[in-house]
């Protein structure tokens, strides 16, 4: 079971770090997300996983529970990675309206002129 | 050292922030007049100067008044405040000509000037002064120091329109702010010697700190810090260059105050630093080469406000001499001297402002003969200039007389006559510009170009300035009884309360060397003032250095160099910083994994079961597919679809079923933002990096990949090296938090900070969406949205009645399990985020079947409201904890049965659970809304939810058509 989640963890991780380094916003992005899958399922495995011992207090008999904390960070982290997704989107978005053009990288002609100090 | 009892406590705190509270009222009360403005502005500082002078028995009994309060003692930063003899003087200085400044400046400032602002700033900058001064704590002190820097860079640059004041106030805080910089190194290593940051501790320890090595770096260092914002040479340039402020400004923070920052810290720290050789020499020569070249320099100033600038610069010279010489005499003459300059030049430079407001001009050579056109004036300005030329029986006489008599018993490097040689020539030039600023200004004839007629100002303006010369004359004529208990309190302060040596302030001192040296400095002055024509063409031939245009040169190479730098490594090339993160990060991995060791493995792995093995084989199988093929790019939408659901399943079969809810709803709304987006965007991703590009970033990852996937798969096959805090949280969560759903109660209990501030990022991400769609919507974008093209054909029937249909009806459906997931978070799965994500996505539904224009027209409430409600219950929830003496965010619980109901149980944690729903809510729609503004396009809107509905009896295209027959 462990090696299932290790490689699931290591392919998602090379396949977003794959992707992160394209030259087009959209790929950028489907990366980010794949190593957001990454990073997540490697925080809970932190915990060290178990079957059927979810961290809800069983009132009646002595129950095993998985480790409760890293689930709480991780679950924090699901939903924050959709608002940073959604800022990245928004941004790449922006650009690509704003230009016609979804390089990330900056071309030659798009670097400003530093502006001068005032008099 | 006695401490006070509670009431000076609070008046120490009152008096430190008084002027910070009081700085809210200027800006607000500009609209009901100037006069407001000024009034309160008046009313602050003297409440704060009341408090002060409360103080004035136990001070002059030699108490030392203390109040504290423990700030972050873990970095030993205490709010410490102390108020003693020396920083009683200089917080009377402070205030009082503080508030004698802001009489003057109602007058000054023209209706033009923004007054308000004017006062705004001026009180926060007296607050930081007064900071400055009454600290206890060493870095609480620096923190006010800063702050100094910061409100006079606001004060020097009021009049914005001026190049000069903008410049000015540049070049002042660049060399203040740097100066600062260097002294908050110092003062660290200082409170590292000692061990404390408490300046009374620290201020016992004198052996300690000169014995230590770091002695010299620590002395340099702070003493950047005073020699920056004193003026001392070689900084002394930028003071004449801040003279571009308006002249209340130039009057109170550089004459009176702000510059004497650096001669009070020097005071301050004299019990503890002076008494070396490396302080005299460094110190002293300073100082006396500042006061000369100051001096000098001034002489041949035109510019009104630059002569006294550079006056000033000599005087904190000669103070700064006379700390340095280090013996407790001179220390007395250098206090005396800091109360004498205070009251002269402060008179001086509203002098030069009135000549400057009445006449229209500061330039000397433009004026002359104002004596009797301006009486008042003449009288004011004549007295402060003799008293700063040192003319018995004003007070700049008695203590110029204390530090000659003082250079007469100072020998540097075994040389009896340099230091009072170079000090007699420094008090002649400074007898002469003060003789200068009287004959060029008031005396000759009268002329009749004048840029405006000149008369006296109303009484506004020269009151404040008189009252000062009043003090000139009385202090002159009768020091011991009016001064002489102050300086002795200061005095003794500032030695570190041994006892005083012998001194005695009078006029009279017999025929000493120093009555001599005043006598030939007086005559020297007047004869130089005779040759001043031919000085002058002398002067103007000699080449010297600029320090302005050195000053520019620096920061152009500096501003250079690190252009360069920034352009060099950041070049808008970001997969080039992605690539070199990337390597670094594995390369670190790579360092630790061949440093590090690795314990055995202690966990047997979980058997292998079939259910899992397919959920593997789809997830590998679909990020290889993304792979293969993310140039289509919905197809590869798809693809990601399917490991984000195979996560959420793989969450749920471990033991996760929080974070599968929460994954899958995510997941959700996810693909809508993504899909919403690549509406707009190209639907293919062209070839555009060669294919050794393409291995190469292969490698890298696949090494990645390979190093994250090792790494987690042996540390699940290992315990925890140290016990975890998870025991904790299961043993408490019933007892503490009352809820049995562990994840949930650390989230809103336990770790509840966390998800406030995680809450508060989420709201932020959304308004930073919106601004963004605000602002490309406002741009020249609007146009090429309007008339897109979509990528696909579009469907005849866009919300097909099913759809519809089915969405109303599921809408009561989920917003009801929406609330059971949320009521039930605490005890089973669920809870504020998941339910906020619900109901979003049930809202969603009705976006997409019915469209936004439809949605939008019946949406009864803003999603900016949504997300800042939600953040307002969490911290009242929070808050409502201190209520009960708890610590922010304690949550409590218990049980109420209502027959016929069960028992339930209540927690207060819901309610800040519901500041999550809120929040999550409210972030997640004002996302989406945004994005679906950019697909807005005319005649899209519509009044009715479908598009084709049996009710009607024609279709609405027909209907229109009608219409226009």
């Amino acid at each position: 079971m462990e090696a299932l989640v290790a490689s699931a963890v290591g392919i998602m991780t090379a396949a977003g770090i794959f992707l992160i380094l394209r030259r087009r916003t959209f790929p950028v992005i489907l990366g980010l997300s794949l190593i957001t899958y990454a990073v997540n399922v490697f925080l809970f495995a932190t915990g060290r996983l178990a079957l059927d011992a979810p961290a809800v207090l069983n009132k009646y008999e002595e129950v095993a529970y998985t480790d409760p904390l890293p689930q709480a960070l991780v679950l924090t982290a699901i939903v924050i990675s959709f608002g940073m997704t959604a800022v990245i989107v928004m941004i790449a978005l922006s650009a690509y309206l704003s230009s016609k053009d979804d390089h990330i990288d900056m071309s030659a002609h798009d670097s400003v002129d530093a502006t001068g100090e005032d008099a | 050292m006695t401490a006070q009892t509670g009431v000076s406590h609070l008046s120490l705190f009152l008096i430190a922030a008084l002027p910070f509270l009081g700085a809210v009222f200027p800006a607000l009360l500009i609209r009901a007049g100037r006069n407001a403005a000024a009034s309160a502005a008046g009313l602050t500082t003297f409440l704060a100067l009341m408090g002060l002078l409360i103080h004035i028995p136990s001070v002059m009994r030699g108490e030392v008044v203390t109040a504290r309060f423990d700030w972050i003692p873990a970095l030993g930063l205490n709010a410490n405040f102390m108020l003693d003899g020396l920083g009683f003087l200089f917080a009377l200085l402070i205030l009082g000509i503080g508030l004698l400044i802001i009489l003057y400046a109602r007058f000054y400032l023209s209706r033009e000037d923004p007054m308000g602002q004017f006062y705004t700033y001026l009180l926060l900058f007296q607050g930081a002064m007064v900071g400055i001064v009454l600290s206890d704590n060493i870095l609480l002190l620096l923190i006010f120091w800063e702050l100094t820097s910061l409100s006079s860079f606001l004060l020097i640059g009021y009049w914005k329109h001026l190049p000069e004041g903008r410049q000015g106030a540049r070049m002042a805080l660049a060399v203040t702010g740097s100066g600062g910089l260097a002294m908050i190194a110092g003062m660290l290593i200082l409170g590292n010697i000692v061990g404390s940051f408490d300046l009374s501790t620290i201020l016992q320890n004198k052996e300690l700190i000169q014995a230590s090595p770091y002695y010299l770096p620590a002395l340099i260092l702070i003493l950047l810090g005073c020699f920056t914002k004193s003026a001392q040479f070689p900084f002394h340039f930028w003071l004449p260059h801040a003279m571009a402020a308006p002249t209340p400004v130039s009057a109170y923070l550089h004459s009176a105050t702000m510059v004497k920052a650096g001669l009070f810290l020097m005071a301050r720290m004299w019990p503890v630093l002076a008494g070396t050789d490396a302080w005299f020499y460094i110190v002293a020569t300073t100082g006396l080469v500042t006061m000369l070249i100051g001096a000098c320099i001034a002489l041949f100033k035109d510019d009104l406000k630059a002569l006294l600038a550079f006056s000033t610069v000599s005087h904190l010279g000669l103070v700064t001499m006379l700390l340095g010489f280090g013996t407790k005499i001179a220390a007395v003459a250098a206090i005396f001297h800091i109360i004498n300059h205070a009251t002269f030049k402060a008179a001086l430079f509203m002098t030069a402002g009135i000549v400057d407001h009445e006449t229209g001009t500061r330039d000397i050579k433009r004026l002359g003969g104002l004596r009797h056109l301006m009486p008042i004036t003449f009288t004011i300005g004549t007295i402060a200039a003799l008293s700063m030329a040192g003319l018995p029986p004003l007070n700049g006489f008695l203590s110029k007389e204390m530090m000659l008599e003082e250079t007469v018993h100072t020998t540097w490097l075994h040389s009896h006559y340099l230091v009072p040689g170079l000090a007699l020539l420094a008090a002649l030039f400074s007898a002469a510009y003060s003789f200068r600023f009287v004959s060029h200004v008031f005396f000759g004839p009268q002329r009749a170009d004048y840029p405006t007629h000149p008369h006296d100002p109303p009484v506004g303006l020269w009151l404040a300035p008189g009252f000062l010369v009043v003090l000139v004359v009385l202090i002159g004529l009768n020091s011991k009884v009016i001064v002489g208990p102050l300086v002795a309190v200061v005095s003794s302060a500032v030695i570190g309360g041994e006892k005083l040596p012998y001194y005695s302030l009078k006029l009279w001192h017999g025929f000493t060397p120093a009555l001599y040296m005043s006598a030939v400095a007086t005559l020297g002055g007047l004869f130089l003032l005779s040759q001043h024509r031919r000085g002058e063409q002398l002067w103007n031939a000699i080449p010297r250095p600029e320090a302005k245009t050195i000053f520019d040169a620096v920061i152009r190479t500096l501003t250079m160099f690190s252009r360069w730098i920034t352009d060099t490594l950041h070049n808008g090339v970001i997969s080039r910083y992605a690539i070199i993160m990337i390597t670094f990060t594995v390369g670190l991995g790579y360092y630790a994994f061949a440093t590090g060791v690795i314990g055995p493995e202690t966990r047997a792995p979980l058997p292998v079961q079939i259910i899992p093995v397919i959920g593997w084989i789809c997830l590998v199988g679909a990020t290889l597919a993304i792979m293969w093929f993310h140039r289509n790019r919905l197809l590869s939408l798809v693809l990601i679809g399917v490991v984000g659901l195979i996560v959420s399943m793989a969450f749920n079969y471990l033991s996760a079923p929080d974070l599968a809810l929460t994954q899958i709803s995510v997941e959700v709304v996810t693909m809508i933002l993504l899909l919403l987006s690549l509406n707009f965007l190209p639907t293919d991703t062209p070839w555009d990096s060669s294919a050794a590009r393409r291995w190469r970033d292969a490698g890298i990852s696949v090494v990645a990949g390979i190093g994250s996937g090792a790494l987690i798969y042996a540390l699940m096959l290992r315990d925890f090296a140290f016990p975890t805090i998870s025991e904790f949280h299961l043993a408490n969560s019933y007892k503490g938090g009352g809820g049995t759903n562990v994840v949930n109660v650390i989230l809103v209990d336990f770790r509840g900070f966390d998800t406030f501030g995680e809450i508060i990022v989420l709201g932020i991400a959304a308004l930073v969406i919106f601004a963004l769609t605000e602002a490309v919507l406002n741009s020249n974008v609007r146009g090429y949205l309007l008339n897109r093209k979509p990528h696909w054909p579009q469907s005849g029937d866009s919300h097909p009645l099913m759809m519809v249909v089915v969405t109303r009806m599921m809408m009561p459906i989920a917003l009801m399990v929406g609330a059971y997931i949320f009521f039930r978070g605490h005890n089973q799965p669920g809870g504020g985020f998941i339910a906020g994500l619900i109901v979003a996505i049930a809202y969603l539904m009705q976006y997409m079947a019915s469209g936004y224009t439809w949605a939008i027209e019946r949406q009864r409430f803003y999603y900016h409201g949504t997300i800042g409600w939600g953040v307002l219950i969490a911290a009242a929830t929070g808050i409502g904890a201190w209520f009960n003496d708890r610590p922010f965010l304690t949550s409590d619980f218990g049980y109420i049965h209502w027959p016929p109901l069960e028992e339930f149980e209540w927690a207060t944690a819901i309610l800040f659970d519901t500041g999550v729903f809120l929040a999550v809510l409210g972030a997640v729609m004002l996302a989406l809304d945004s994005l679906s503004r950019f697909a807005w396009q005319p005649g899209m809107a519509q009044e009715f939810p479908m598009d084709i509905n049996p009710l009607r009896d024609t279709p609405p295209d027909e209907e229109q058509e009608k219409e226009q027959v």
